[in-house]
């Protein structure tokens, strides 16, 4: 347990150290509403609903996966820098060092999604009630999980930057366009909706706008949505530590 | 104590480590010596649960590190031939995770760390981050860090390339040390034949992947009936060693000679 606290403290002081990083948790959501809330706002503004009250909660979701996922250069980045090495070899379980750095950069996640929701905020975002903001927050914190885990097990496979940032993108964009971030599920093509049933995006999506907006899809609820998180966060999590007892240096 | 059958390892076409046997006893102090590409690294990786072996058996303590990665990790201790420290913490960070991972208890590791970052002159710099050190400062946090625990057995590759003369010295009094006091097992890889020949009770001769010769150094002195080890080297591997080995070599014999070693 100290030492995961250990690896954990590791990964937030070097977050912490570094000022682009620090920087980047602020720039990229403003961008990113800039972009949207211009963008789609105004097609948008017949619907009724303040737009910025629908796509916050998207746009939270989508700050989390992008710097959860895109923690897993950080394994590539300790294995050419060599501390990698230092921990594969340590006196404990590789399922132990994967969680210590999926915990790390699930924090750093989970602090890029509160920012996204101040930085919503300011720009005109009003959560219905204040109450669901601490269980939004859990639901942030399993996005963050289930994210950082995949990346964590896409760094640990792919030894290459480029090839990662490729493959990352080929990935996340699907799983963000169709979790019914940007827009709702309900329009789209049956085959597409299925896909979107596997998303975990779509679970974590669907729980922050009802917790947020009080706008939910139809069939699916909260408590629906965190056990799906949970269950899917354990799994990768194993997977995680399957995967890292393979990794070879 | 180290137990190793018929070790080969392949990366695609070529044969890296060829079919290496060879046994360690408890307490014993052993080399590897070869030229660069002699697959000195890829046998310590394969002992030390970092790449899997093609074939063969390894036992360390009798713990086949195949088959229990996680209890073989237990019982050594390493320090790489190339950088494992953090650069975006502290000296002092490095050396404190290292103890944490280590299971180091907390006051020894408060200890201990203070008197080897002293013993490798990094005390002042303690807080730094790893980053703004040189290249030596870097190997020596290293050094460091891999004798802040008492392993059973003790990985050294190359350990002292890129060292100055003074902390190489205080390396192999601390590790002399350490194999008298606690019975410390150490496998150490090196280019430099004055290194094993002072150090080493026996050592093993690697080239393009196999061990073309075993022993204690007298013995291989004899084998090849050659008075120093480094003829014994010429003579067994039928050719000289690289230009810059032959050069560092000499540089250490020097030094021997200045520290009344020889
Ligand atoms: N990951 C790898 N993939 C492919 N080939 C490799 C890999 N690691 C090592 N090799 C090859 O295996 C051979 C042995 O390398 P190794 O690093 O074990 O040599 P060494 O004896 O440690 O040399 P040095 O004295 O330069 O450190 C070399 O020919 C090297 O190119
Ligand atoms: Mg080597």
């Amino acid at each position: 347990m100290k030492k995961i606290y250990y690896l954990w403290l590791r990964q937030v002081k070097k977050y912490i150290r570094s000022p682009i990083r620090m920087v980047a948790f602020v720039v990229q959501p403003t961008v990113f509403l800039v972009m949207f809330g211009y963008g789609l706002g105004s097609s948008f503004a017949a619907g009724g609903i303040n737009y910025i009250d629908y796509l916050a909660p998207g746009l939270i979701g989508m700050s989390i996966i992008f710097t959860a996922t895109f923690s897993g250069l950080e394994v590539i980045w300790d294995r050419q820098f060599g501390f990698l090495k230092e921990t594969l070899v340590a006196p404990m379980s590789r399922t132990d060092v994967m969680f210590g750095r999926t915990i790390g950069a699930a924090t750093a996640s989970t602090v890029q999604g509160a920012i996204t929701f101040i930085v919503a905020y300011l720009f005109g975002f009003r959560p219905v009630s204040w109450g669901a903001v601490l269980p939004a927050f859990f639901i942030v914190f399993l996005i963050a999980l289930v994210f950082a885990a995949f990346g964590t097990i896409l760094g640990s496979l792919i030894e290459d930057m480029q090839a990662f940032q490729l493959v990352v993108n080929f990935l996340v964009l699907p799983l963000l366009f169709i979790s019914g971030a940007f827009f709702p599920l309900e329009n789209m093509p049956s085959w597409l909706e299925l896909i979107a049933r596997v998303d975990p995006l779509t679970y974590g999506v669907d729980a922050l706008r009802v917790l947020f907006a009080d706008i939910g899809h139809h069939d699916l609820t909260v408590p629906g949505d965190t056990i799906f998180l949970v269950v899917l966060a354990f799994i990768c999590i194993w997977l995680g530590g399957y995967f890292f007892e393979k990794v070879q240096a | 104590m180290i137990d190793v059958e018929n070790l080969t390892k392949k990366f695609g076409d070529l044969t890296a480590v060829n079919g290496v046997t060879f046994n360690i006893g408890q307490g014993e102090i052993f080399a590897f010596l070869g030229p660069n590409g002699a697959g000195k690294t890829t046998t310590v990786k394969m002992l030390t649960t970092l790449l899997r072996p093609t074939s063969g058996k390894i036992r360390l303590n009798g713990i086949d590190p195949v088959a229990e990665p996680e209890r073989a990790r237990r019982t050594f201790g390493i320090v790489f031939q190339d950088s494992s420290v953090d650069d975006d913490l502290t000296a002092w960070e490095n050396m404190d995770l290292h103890g944490v991972l280590y299971d180091v208890p907390d006051d020894e590791r408060r200890v201990r760390g203070e008197e080897l970052l002293k013993v490798v002159d990094l005390w002042d710099r303690k807080d730094s981050q790893v980053k703004e050190f040189s290249g030596g400062m870097k190997r020596r946090l290293e050094i460091a860090r891999g004798l802040l625990h008492d392993p059973k057995i003790l990985f050294l590759d190359e350990p002292t390339s890129g060292l100055d003369p003074q902390t190489r010295n205080l390396l192999w009094d601390r590790i002399r040390q350490l194999n008298k006091s606690e019975g410390m097992t150490v496998f150490l890889t090196t280019h430099y034949i004055e290194e094993a020949d002072l150090m080493a009770q026996r050592v093993a001769i690697m080239d393009h992947g196999r061990i073309i010769a075993i022993g204690s150094p007298a013995e291989l002195k004899k084998q090849a009936h050659e008075e120093r080890l480094e003829d014994a080297f010429l003579a067994l591997t039928g050719k000289s060693i690289r230009e810059e080995e032959a050069a560092q070599s000499a540089q250490m014999r020097g030094m021997g000679r200045m520290f009344g070693r020889r």
